[in-house]
């Protein structure tokens, strides 16, 4: 026989089921030390029982922020544009071989400035996305990013780019074309940039193929978007052996923005309309837009030499370690 | 690693007793590169008695309380005492063919190589070592790319070294690295791809995304020698394939036409 609705039910149950178990905790606490002993079993089960609730909520938590940096709706390079930037010319191709879809770019007015933008654009529409590779750069796209970043540089223009992307396109191609080179060639490239130069991490922040376009003076990030070294799918896949663990991976990588912030890997996070972006692009770009605007005059106001030994110093300081002796 | 008296785990050939370590762990017969220890590969690059181990103070924290089977102290601990190292990166300053160089080596059986914050602070240590004593910095690598469990920050690693090696790009002192197998992911991605000169070792593979992840991605069928060094340098990706028996010859060639006296001082 079907039980309808079971999972649904037992999701319920378990987030209405923690405040009685605290409140049973403490009657049993309250007990005279005598009487608690009898009890001992049943207080160290409700403890394990809310440990496990409050590791379920946690990972429920990190996932459902992976789905909503994942929404479909959600805005992305091209509709940051359409909110913010009326005259954008998009310049397309690398110069070497093509015209990578799945990285966007341009000039544009951005309030009072002129800008380069650069961003991920993984497309709305199923036919969109897989002319754009779901956002997924290949070679060319990188190196279409760096050739952009110069162009600013000659034109001492700032440049703002948008991440979102599951990583680097995974393909025979884009291996044997350079794949890992030209990443390693675009980051060089941003940390030499004598611009000034914002990164927003908008929606999913995919590993190498998301650092390749992150490297700047001021990292955002919108508040439901992630930043992670690797998918929660293929974390999962390599430790439990389950790509569906993929919620507990997502916790445990802490790859949301305000655990980013606490690591000081990056600098601001953007609060998000409530739901999420994909409910509201014209406010979420708004918001977007003017953190970025008020960054970019805080570096406008640095000698160019000086911004850039702040950008490096920046990333030559990032890292945990400990000194034995 | 073989044992005496065993065959080549690749060509079956009989090997004598000590034939594989005279031969840099190199099979006489079928050419295979066997993997390399770094204090070997140290030992096996480095002039006799120049060797001195820098940066060993740095041990890895724990800054995401990382757990998932195990957690990650627990994870460190276990390659500590299995590879008697403190870390992936084994960092020396030495000399090769007479040239004083810094010289960064990772160690696949240090948690796959992965670069976490000790290797990225190791690699960076060395590069400003390497510009301070106006020496060049050579790096062997050897990974499965990032450490994961040190989360965001070991991706930044990636950033990190590229950074570091502007520094040496400014001094214009040479920057060599050596792939050696397998070099993918994170690492290939970042200061591996940046050397003023790349060298591969015969039958490395390299590739950013595994092909475990390509074929299920995009159910393309991968050519046998994919990714290969011999694959890498006939589309361009790097300067040469060298064999780890003339290694050290070529990067002492290196190092002197490259070194300081060219035409602009």
């Amino acid at each position: 026989m079907a039980e309808p609705d079971k999972p649904s039910s037992a999701k319920k149950q378990s987030s209405d089921e923690a405040p009685s178990l605290l409140q049973r905790l403490q009657e049993l606490r309250n007990l005279p030390a005598m009487q608690r002993a009898t009890y001992s079993e049943e207080i160290k089960k409700i403890q394990d029982r809310l440990e496990a609730l409050k590791a379920r909520d946690g990972s429920k938590a990190a996932w459902n922020t992976v789905q909503i940096a994942r929404h479909q709706e959600r805005p992305q390079t091209l509709d940051y544009v359409a909110q913010s930037i009326p005259d954008f010319l998009e310049l397309r191709g690398d110069r070497l071989r093509g015209d990578d879809k799945a990285v966007v770019g341009g000039l544009g007015t951005l309030g009072s400035r002129r800008i380069v933008l650069i961003g991920h654009q993984k497309g709305h529409s199923l036919q969109e996305r897989q002319e754009r590779s779901f956002g997924m750069a290949r070679p060319e796209g990188y190196r279409k990013a760096v050739r952009l970043a110069r162009l600013a540089e000659k034109f001492g223009l700032p440049v703002v780019t948008l991440v979102d992307t599951g990583g680097a396109y995974p393909g025979k191609d884009a291996e044997e074309g350079g794949q890992a080179g030209a990443i390693a060639k675009s980051i060089e490239a941003f940390a030499n940039l004598a611009v000034p130069t914002v990164t927003v991490v908008i929606g999913e922040g995919g590993s190498g193929g998301a650092l390749a376009l992150a490297v700047a003076d001021r990292v955002l990030m919108l508040e439901n978007s992630v930043y992670s070294v690797i998918s929660p799918e293929g974390c999962a896949a390599l430790v439990w052996r389950d790509a569906a663990e993929a919620p507990r991976a997502a916790e445990a990588l802490r790859l949301n923005a305000r655990d980013l912030l606490e690591l000081g890997l990056i600098d601001q996070v953007i609060p998000e309309p409530t739901g999420g972006a994909h409910l509201d692009h014209r406010v979420t770009a708004k918001r977007v837009m003017r953190e970025v605007q008020l960054a970019l005059g805080e570096l406008e106001r640095l000698d160019p030499a000086e911004r850039l030994r702040l950008r490096r110093a920046k990333y030559l300081r990032m890292g945990s370690f400990q000194v034995s002796e | 690693m073989v044992e005496e008296g065993e065959r080549c785990k690749k060509c079956s050939s009989p090997l004598g007793e000590g034939e594989l370590e005279r031969s840099m762990n190199v099979c006489p017969h079928c050419g295979y590169h066997y993997p390399l220890r770094a204090p070997v590969r140290v030992a096996q690059l480095a002039d006799e008695g120049t060797v001195q181990i820098v940066a060993e103070e740095l041990r890895p924290g724990d800054p995401l309380e990382f757990f998932d089977l195990k957690s990650y102290t627990e994870r460190v601990s276990e390659a500590q005492l299995a590879t008697r190292l403190t870390e992936a990166m084994l960092a020396a300053l030495c000399e090769i063919g007479s040239h004083p160089v810094a010289l960064g080596v990772l160690d696949f059986h240090f948690m796959g190589g992965s670069m976490g914050s000790v290797v990225g602070e190791r690699f960076c240590r060395l590069a400003k070592t390497a510009v301070e004593r106006e020496m060049p910095l050579v790096v062997v690598a050897a990974s499965g790319g990032a450490r994961m469990q040190e989360g965001l920050l070991s991706l930044m690693q990636m950033a990190k070294t590229v950074v570091a090696v502007q520094m040496l790009n400014e001094a214009r002192l040479p920057y060599i690295t050596i792939l050696t197998h397998p070099t993918t992911g994170g690492v290939f991605a970042s200061f591996s791809t940046v050397a003023d000169v790349i060298i591969a070792e015969p039958g490395a593979v390299m590739s950013f995304a595994g092909a475990r992840v390509i074929e299920q991605t995009t159910r393309e069928k991968l050519p046998p020698g994919f990714g290969s060094s011999e694959s890498q340098l006939a589309h361009g990706q790097v300067d040469l394939v060298v064999d780890r028996r003339q290694l050290k010859g070529v990067l002492t060639r290196l190092l002197t036409l490259l070194g300081k006296g060219g035409s602009s001082g």
